[in-house]
């Protein structure tokens, strides 16, 4: 049988995320984050909220995200969150939240279908008022909503007045990339 | 226009995709319904001048569907309701 050698490349398609600056703005791509949804089934949130609150899970409240110790949350739609954890414990995700919720709850592996940006530097919201109708500047800090930038569904989370994250389709990283970076050299 | 989102809040209309009259919730049984019920159900609608209960889906944000009750001359949105919990409470969703 063949053997066979696979090399891990990040979503833009190199060994090493990237971190570049986009004017005064940061860029930077992150790998190192696990991602998991969760849905609780009809009828048994409140038990889901339980073990969630056992395993140190934050479900946060609509539009909102949270961070625990290890994990973080955030809401995506009613009855369903993302749920964030390091890469480098656990990978295997899915396994990890099913020993915490059992068949309370439907959990599907997310880490690779996403790929995350994290951006920091003032002034956010003038970068993101170029790309998305999200109302950066007045939300609270922990606002996570879903939006659309370039055509492509984003989920956008403020994590404080000078740090958004943003999870955008993996397979479309690198035109996720391409509309910050033409955003930000048309302020420059 | 703006949408009152009853989970997110006031968002705009640009946001949502109109999908038509919320009567669509109640299709008919396929396995009991008869062609004709099919058929009203399928092409027939109600063209109200005033109140209007609608489906409107939240596309750029959280994809909810909701029932929207618009008046279709003046625009104003007087009410907004997940529409998982209209249909719910039409004994709709099991």
């Amino acid at each position: 049988m063949a053997e066979i050698k696979l090399k891990p490349l990040t979503a833009l398609g190199h060994d090493l995320p990237v971190t570049e600056a986009l004017g005064p703005w940061t860029l930077t791509e992150r790998f190192d984050v696990a991602l998991a949804s969760l849905a609780p089934r009809r009828g048994r949130l409140d038990e889901v909220r339980a073990a969630a609150a056992r395993a140190g899970i934050p479900m946060s409240a609509p539009a909102r995200a949270e961070l625990g110790a290890t994990f973080g949350a955030f809401w995506m739609t009613p009855d369903m969150w993302m749920v964030e954890a390091p890469f480098a414990t656990h990978e295997d995700i899915r396994p990890a939240l099913l020993a915490v919720f059992g068949d309370a709850a439907s959990i599907t592996e997310q880490t690779d279908a996403w790929v995350r940006f994290d951006l920091a530097g003032p002034e956010l919201e003038r970068l993101m008022e170029r790309l998305s109708n999200f109302d950066l500047a007045p939300a609270p800090e922990g606002a996570a909503t879903r939006t659309v930038i370039e055509h492509m569904g984003c989920y956008l989370i403020k994590r404080s007045a000078q740090a958004i994250t943003l999870y955008g389709p993996r397979s479309s990283a690198r035109s996720l990339h391409h509309a910050l970076t033409v955003a930000a050299a048309s302020l420059a | 226009m703006i949408i009152n989102h009853p989970i997110l809040g006031p968002r705009d209309a640009a946001e949502f995709v109109y999908l038509g009259d919320a009567a669509l919730i109640n299709r008919p049984d396929g396995m009991t319904a008869s062609v004709e019920t099919f058929h009203d159900y399928l092409y027939l609608r109600d063209n109200p001048a005033g109140e209007h209960r609608e489906l409107w889906y939240h596309e750029q944000g959280d994809r909810s569907w909701l029932v929207v009750t618009r008046n279709t001359v003046t625009h104003e949105i007087t009410k907004v309701e997940l529409a998982r919990d209209v249909a719910r409470a039409q004994g709709r969703s099991k």
